[in-house]
C-alpha cells in the first residue's frame, strides 16, 4: 500500500521541518504555530465526525475541559510537567467523551449539532457562575516544567513548540491510520447510509460513539495545548462561537486529508490576524465573506486544490435519490 | 401572587420568543434551512425601528402613528432583506446538505454583524417613547407595562395568522405539501421556487418584527443578533424543527421555566433554557412536535 | 510529493514574512509605537471601547502637537511622536498582545476593559518585558496575585467603587435597612455585589439582603427580574450593570416604577445620564467608576478636555474617555519626569518605566497617584451623586467625594480581607 507510506513520510518530514524551524523562527511565530496546531487538533476531531455526517457545534466543550484540566492540574495537584499534563487532559477527554457520548450518539444531523451546542453552553453557564474558578475571567496557568526541571520563559516556549510538533505528528499519523482502517471506512459508510450498514452487520451507533470519543480526546488535547501555550483559560473556550470557529476551519481545509486541518488552521489564523490589523472594524465581514465564498466555490475546502477529493470524502448531498 | 407573576412574566417572555422562533421554524420547515442569519434579521429590525421610528417620535409627530410605522418598517425591511438573501445567495445552494446551509447562514450572520456596524455605527440607539405609551396595569402589588401585555396579543395574532395561512388557504396547503415532501411537490407541479422566496421573506419579516417590537425596551447595540440566535435555536429545537405549534409550545415552556427560575431559584437562571432543551431532547430526540419524516433506504 | 513541496513553500513564506516583520520593527526607532487595546467591536464597543479610543486619540494628538495644557510642555513622549496601533480586545487578547509586541513592535501598551483580558495578559507582559498600562479593567487579582514589574493600572479597582457606594448610602440614606441586588452573572457583577453587600453590612450590621439576582450578561430582557424585585421590596437596589444592559434595565424598570419605589444605586450609571435622563427617577444614586465624566471636578484641564472632545466628536465625554486618556497621560508624565531627572531629552522605555513607579500626575479628572502595590496601582478620588432632573437636564446633587485613604485598602492589604476586618486604618472624615 504505497499510499500510506508516502503520507507517513510526508507527515514525519513536515514535523521535522517545523521543529527545525524553531532555530530561525521569531518568538511570536512559535507561539502562533502552537496555536495553529492546537486548533488543528480539535478540527481533526470535527472532520472525523463530519465524515460520518455529524456536525458538532460543541467541540468547544472538550477544548475547554482540556484547558481547565491543565489549569486545575497545576493549581490543585501541582502537576506542571508538560507530558503529564497532556496525558491527564487526554484521559479526562476520553472519560468525559465516553460519558456524554452515551447521550450524544443517539442523535443525528441537526439535532446532534444543537444538542452538542446545548451541552457546551451549559458548561459555559456553570463556569461563568463559579466564582471559585474565576467565573468569566478564568484563571492563569502556571508555566510548564520538564522532568521536574524549572524553565525560563524562552526555554518553556521552545519546549512547548517542540512538544506541539511532536504531538501533531503522532496524532496525524494515528488519524491517517484510522482513515485507512476498517473503522474509518465504516464511519464514512455510516454517514452515507446507516440502514444499509446495519444490514451489513455493523452497528452505526457504536461506530459513532467511538468516533465521538476520539474527537473529544483530540479536542481536549487541543485545549490543553492552548492552555499551556497561552497561560490562561476561561469559559469562552466553550462558548458556541468558538465551536463555530472550529467548523469554519474544517470547511476551509476540507476533509480530504489529515493535512487539511493544519492548512485550514494556518489560513484562518493568518486571515484573522491580518484582517484584524488592516480592517479592525470589518474583520467579521471578511471572515464571513470568506466562509460563504468557500462554500460556494470550494465545497471540499482548500485541500481540494492540492488533491481533488474522491467522491466518498465529500460532505454528502442530500435530497437526491441514491443512484 | 407569585404564581400569577410567574405566569404573566412567562407569557410575556414567551410571546417575544415565539415571534422570533416562528420565523425560524417556518423557514426550516419549508426550506430545510436552519437560518443562523435570523439573529441578523432581529438586529436589523431593532436598528431600523430604533433609528427611523426613533427619529419619528423625537420629531414630535402623533405617537400612535408611530406604532403603525413601527410595524410597517419592520415587516417591510424584513421582507426586503429576506428576498435579497434568498435570491442572491440561498437560491444557488438549494441542493446542498442541511449542515452546509447552516454554515452559509453563519457566514451571513458574521457579515451582517459588520454591515450593521458600518451602517449604524457602534453607538446605542434608543426609541423608548412607545414603551410607556399605553400605560401600565396594576396586578396586586406589581406593575406590568401594557406594551408588554400587548406583545402577548401580537404573538397570539401571529400564531393565529400562521395557523390560518397554513391550514385554511390554498397557498398554505401548497406550503404544507412542500414541508412534507419537496420532491413530490415539485413533481406535482407546485412552483416551489416561488414558495421558497415567499417563505423566506415572511420568515425574515417575522425576525425583524421581533427586533422592531423589542427595540423600545432596550438599548440597541452591536451584538444583539449573536446573543439572540442561540436562544431562538433552543426554543425551535425544543418544540421540534419546522413545526409552528412546536415553536408555540416550546416558547411557552421556556418562557414559563425562565420566569419560574428567576422568581424562585435565581441560581438556575443561566441553565434553565438549555436544561429544558436537553431534557426534552432526551425523551423526544427530535423535539416535541417533530415533523414526521420517512426513512429512505 | 505534493504535500512536502507545499509545506516547504508555506514554511518559506512564513519565514520570509517573519523576517520582514522583524526588520521593520527594528527600523521604527523614532516614533513611539503605542498599542491602544479595547473593545472596538461587539456590544462593549459602543459604551466603552469607542469613547475610550476617542479620549485617548484626543490626548495623543495633543501630545504630538504639543498642545496639552499646563503642566505638560514639549511635544511627544520623550521627544518621540506617538504612533498608535489599534488592536481589538474582542479577538483573542493574549495572541493579539503577543502579535502587537513581537510582530508589530509596539513599545508600550495601554488597554483592556475586561478583567479576563487583564488577567490573561499580565503574565505575558511580564514575560515579554513590555510596559503595559491597564486603564479600565477592575479586577483586584492583577496585583493581589503577585507583584508586577511591567504592569501598571491607572484607575481604581472595582472593589473601591462598591466600598465607596456603601459609605455613600450610609451618609445620605440612613433609612436603608434592606437591600437587593441585580448584577450581571459574571466576575464583575458577582464581585461588585459581594463587595457592596459585605461593606454595607460591615458598617451597618442590621442591614438585610432581600433578593440577589444575577441575570446572564447581555440578556437584554429583564421583565421577570423586575417582577421578582418588585415582589420582594427592599429599600435599595444595587446594580453594577453597565452599557446596553444598564440602559435596558432603566428602560424596562421606568414604566413599572421599580426605581421609584425602591431606590436604585447604579455604580456605573454615569453613561446613561445623557441618553436616558427622562427614565431615571429622582433620588437614584449614580456612580462613574471613579471621578470622570460628569463628576470630574472643575479645573482648567477638565474644561479644556471637554471643549476639545465636544469639538472633535460632537458630544460630551463619558467616563471611559477620561480613563483611557489618563492612562496615556501617565506615559507622558513619566517621560517628562524621566527627562527632568536624567537630564536627557530622550529617555528610553526603561527610564520611563522607572519614572512611572509611584508617580503623581495631572489629568482632566484631577490628580492621579500610583501609590498602591509598590507604585503600580493608582489610588484616585471617587465620587457619587444623587440624580435630579432640573429643567429637563440631568444633574447630580449631594455629591460626596471619597479620598483614597477612606475607601482603598492600605498598601499591602488584600481588599476582601480589609472589608471583612472592618476597614482597619481607613481615614474618612
Amino acid at each position: 500500500m504505497r499510499q500510506i507510506d508516502y503520507s507517513f513520510i510526508a507527515i514525519v518530514l513536515a514535523a521535522l521541518l517545523l521543529a527545525l524551524g524553531a532555530v530561525v523562527f521569531p518568538l511570536w511565530l512559535l507561539s502562533t504555530i502552537v496555536n495553529i496546531i492546537a486548533k488543528a487538533l480539535v478540527v481533526i476531531g470535527v472532520i472525523l465526525l463530519m465524515r460520518g455526517g455529524l456536525v458538532s457545534f460543541g467541540q468547544g466543550l472538550y477544548y475547554c475541559i482540556g484547558g481547565y484540566v491543565v489549569g486545575l492540574g497545576g493549581q490543585l495537584l501541582g502537576i506542571t510537567d508538560i507530558v503529564l499534563l497532556l496525558v491527564f487532559a487526554a484521559i479526562i477527554g476520553i472519560v468525559s467523551g465516553a460519558v456524554i457520548g452515551l447521550l450524544m450518539s443517539r442523535f443525528r444531523e441537526i439535532f446532534f449539532a444543537m444538542f452538542s451546542l446545548a451541552i457546551a453552553m451549559i458548561l459555559y453557564g456553570m463556569l461563568s457562575q463559579s466564582q471559585a474558578l474565576g467565573s468569566t475571567d478564568g484563571f492563569n496557568v502556571a508555566r510548564v516544567t520538564a522532568l521536574g526541571i524549572e524553565l525560563t520563559a524562552g526555554q518553556a516556549s521552545l519546549l512547548i513548540y517542540l512538544v506541539a510538533c511532536a504531538l501533531a505528528a503522532i496524532l496525524s499519523i494515528l488519524t491517517h491510520i484510522y482513515y485507512k482502517s476498517e473503522v474509518g471506512f465504516a464511519c464514512l459508510a455510516a454517514g452515507e447510509n446507516e440502514v444499509r450498514l446495519q444490514y451489513l452487520g455493523a452497528t452505526p451507533n457504536r461506530i459513532f460513539y467511538g468516533t465521538y470519543i476520539i474527537a473529544a480526546t483530540l479536542a481536549a488535547l487541543g485545549g490543553a495545548l492552548t492552555a499551556i501555550n497561552y497561560g490562561h483559560v476561561g469559559p469562552n473556550m466553550t462558548y458556541w462561537t468558538q465551536s463555530g470557529e472550529f467548523i469554519f476551519i474544517a470547511l476551509l481545509g476540507g476533509s480530504g486529508s489529515v493535512m487539511a486541518a493544519f492548512v485550514g488552521s494556518t489560513l484562518f489564523e493568518f486571515v484573522r490576524t491580518y484582517a484584524l490589523e488592516f480592517a479592525p472594524d470589518a474583520w467579521q465581514l471578511i471572515l464571513g465573506t470568506v466562509l460563504v465564498l468557500i462554500i460556494f466555490f470550494l465545497p471540499d475546502g482548500l485541500w481540494s486544490l492540492i488533491q481533488p477529493a474522491r467522491s466518498s470524502a465529500r460532505i454528502k448531498r442530500r435530497g437526491k435519490a441514491p443512484s | 401572587m407569585t404564581f400569577l407573576a410567574i405566569v404573566i412574566d412567562g407569557f410575556i417572555y414567551a410571546s417575544w420568543l415565539f415571534i422570533i422562533a416562528a420565523g425560524l421554524s417556518l423557514i426550516y420547515g419549508v426550506m430545510r434551512i436552519l437560518n443562523m442569519a435570523h439573529g441578523s434579521f432581529y438586529a436589523i429590525g431593532a436598528y431600523t425601528v430604533a433609528s427611523l421610528a426613533g427619529w419619528y417620535w423625537s420629531a414630535g409627530l402623533p405617537p400612535y402613528g408611530g406604532i403603525v410605522l413601527m410595524f410597517v418598517i419592520a415587516l417591510a425591511v424584513g421582507a426586503l432583506v429576506g428576498f435579497v438573501i434568498e435570491r442572491g445567495v440561498l437560491r444557488f445552494l438549494m441542493d446542498r446538505d442541511q449542515i452546509v446551509m447552516v454554515l452559509v447562514t453563519f457566514g451571513l450572520l458574521l457579515m451582517f454583524e459588520d454591515i450593521i456596524k458600518l451602517m449604524w455605527g457602534v453607538q446605542s440607539y434608543y426609541a423608548p417613547e412607545p414603551y410607556s405609551l399605553f400605560g401600565s396595569t396594576d396586578v396586586g402589588d406589581l406593575v406590568f407595562v401594557n406594551y408588554d401585555l400587548a406583545m402577548v396579543g401580537v404573538a397570539a395574532l401571529v400564531a393565529f395568522l400562521l395557523w390560518f395561512g397554513l391550514n385554511r388557504t390554498r397557498q398554505g396547503k401548497l406550503l404544507r405539501a412542500v414541508i412534507h415532501d419537496r420532491e413530490l411537490a415539485i413533481t406535482m407541479g407546485i412552483n416551489v421556487r416561488r414558495l421558497f422566496v415567499i417563505t423566506f421573506s415572511v420568515g425574515a419579516a417575522l425576525g425583524t418584527l421581533a427586533g422592531g417590537l423589542v427595540a423600545p425596551a432596550i438599548a440597541v447595540t452591536p451584538g444583539i443578533g449573536i446573543e439572540i440566535i442561540v436562544l431562538a435555536f433552543a426554543v425551535v429545537v425544543t418544540g421540534g424543527l419546522g413545526s409552528i405549534q412546536g415553536a408555540l409550545v416550546g416558547s411557552i415552556l421556556i418562557g414559563l421555566a425562565r420566569a419560574a427560575a428567576v422568581n424562585l431559584y435565581p441560581e438556575l437562571e443561566l441553565f434553565v433554557i438549555y436544561g429544558v432543551m436537553a431534557l426534552v431532547l432526551i425523551f423526544k430526540p427530535r423535539g416535541l412536535f417533530a415533523l414526521a419524516s420517512t426513512r429512505k433506504i | 510529493m505534493h504535500t512536502k513541496t507545499r509545506l516547504r513553500t508555506l514554511s518559506a513564506l512564513i519565514l520570509a514574512s517573519g523576517m520582514m516583520a522583524m526588520a521593520q520593527g527594528a527600523q521604527a526607532q523614532d516614533p513611539l509605537k503605542l498599542g491602544l487595546i479595547s473593545f472596538y467591536s461587539g456590544p462593549v464597543s459602543g459604551p466603552v471601547g469607542i469613547p475610550s479610543r476617542n479620549g485617548a486619540d484626543l490626548i495623543i494628538e495633543a501630545i504630538n502637537n504639543g498642545t496639552l495644557p499646563a503642566p505638560y510642555t514639549a511635544a511627544g513622549i520623550g521627544g518621540r511622536q506617538i504612533e498608535t496601533v489599534y488592536v481589538d480586545e474582542a479577538v483573542d487578547p493574549v495572541a493579539e498582545y503577543r502579535n502587537a509586541v513581537l510582530r508589530q513592535g509596539v513599545d508600550a501598551v495601554v488597554g483592556y476593559a475586561s478583567s479576563g483580558s487583564c488577567l490573561a495578559v499580565a503574565p505575558v507582559a511580564e514575560e515579554l518585558k513590555t510596559l503595559t498600562l491597564f486603564y479600565y479593567c477592575g479586577t483586584v487579582r492583577t496585583f493581589e496575585e503577585g507583584p508586577k514589574e511591567y504592569v501598571f493600572r491607572t484607575m481604581n479597582t472595582q472593589d473601591v467603587e462598591n466600598i465607596a457606594a456603601a459609605r455613600y448610602v450610609l451618609a445620605t440614606r440612613d433609612d436603608v435597612n434592606t437591600i437587593s441586588g441585580i448584577n450581571q452573572n459574571y466576575g464583575w457583577g458577582q464581585e461588585s455585589w459581594r463587595d457592596f453587600s459585605k461593606s454595607l453590612q460591615q458598617l451597618k450590621p442590621e442591614v438585610e439582603i432581600k433578593s440577589e439576582l444575577f441575570p446572564k450578561f447581555l440578556a437584554g430582557q429583564y421583565g421577570a427580574e423586575v417582577t421578582a424585585l418588585s415582589r420582594n421590596k427592599a429599600d435599595l437596589i444595587h446594580s453594577s450593570f453597565w452599557g446596553g444592559d444598564l440602559d435596558a434595565l432603566i428602560l424596562q424598570a421606568a414604566p413599572r416604577g421599580l426605581f421609584k419605589s425602591q431606590t436604585g444605586l447604579l455604580t456605573t450609571g454615569g453613561t446613561a445620564l445623557n441618553t436616558l435622563a427622562k427614565q431615571i427617577p429622582d433620588g437614584t444614586i449614580i456612580g462613574v467608576r471613579g471621578n470622570g465624566g460628569i463628576l470630574a471636578p472643575d479645573s482648567d484641564f477638565n474644561d479644556w478636555f471637554r471643549a476639545e472632545y465636544e469639538k472633535k466628536y460632537g458630544e460630551q465625554p463619558t467616563f471611559p474617555a477620561y480613563y483611557m486618556a489618563q492612562s496615556v497621560l501617565a506615559l507622558k508624565a513619566a517621560a517628562d519626569k524621566a527627562a527632568a531627572e536624567s537630564g536627557s531629552s530622550a529617555p528610553d522605555m526603561e527610564q520611563i518605566r522607572a519614572a512611572l513607579k509611584g508617580i503623581e500626575y495631572d489629568t482632566p479628572a484631577g490628580k492621579v497617584s500610583l501609590n498602591r502595590h509598590n507604585g503600580h496601582q493608582a489610588a484616585t478620588e471617587l465620587a457619587y451623586g444623587t440624580f435630579k432632573l432640573v429643567d429637563g437636564k440631568p444633574t447630580l446633587e449631594n455629591v460626596i467625594r471619597y479620598q483614597p485613604n477612606c475607601v482603598i485598602a492600605p498598601e499591602g492589604a488584600k481588599s476582601l480581607d480589609w472589608i471583612e476586618a472592618g476597614f482597619p486604618g481607613a481615614q474618612c472624615d
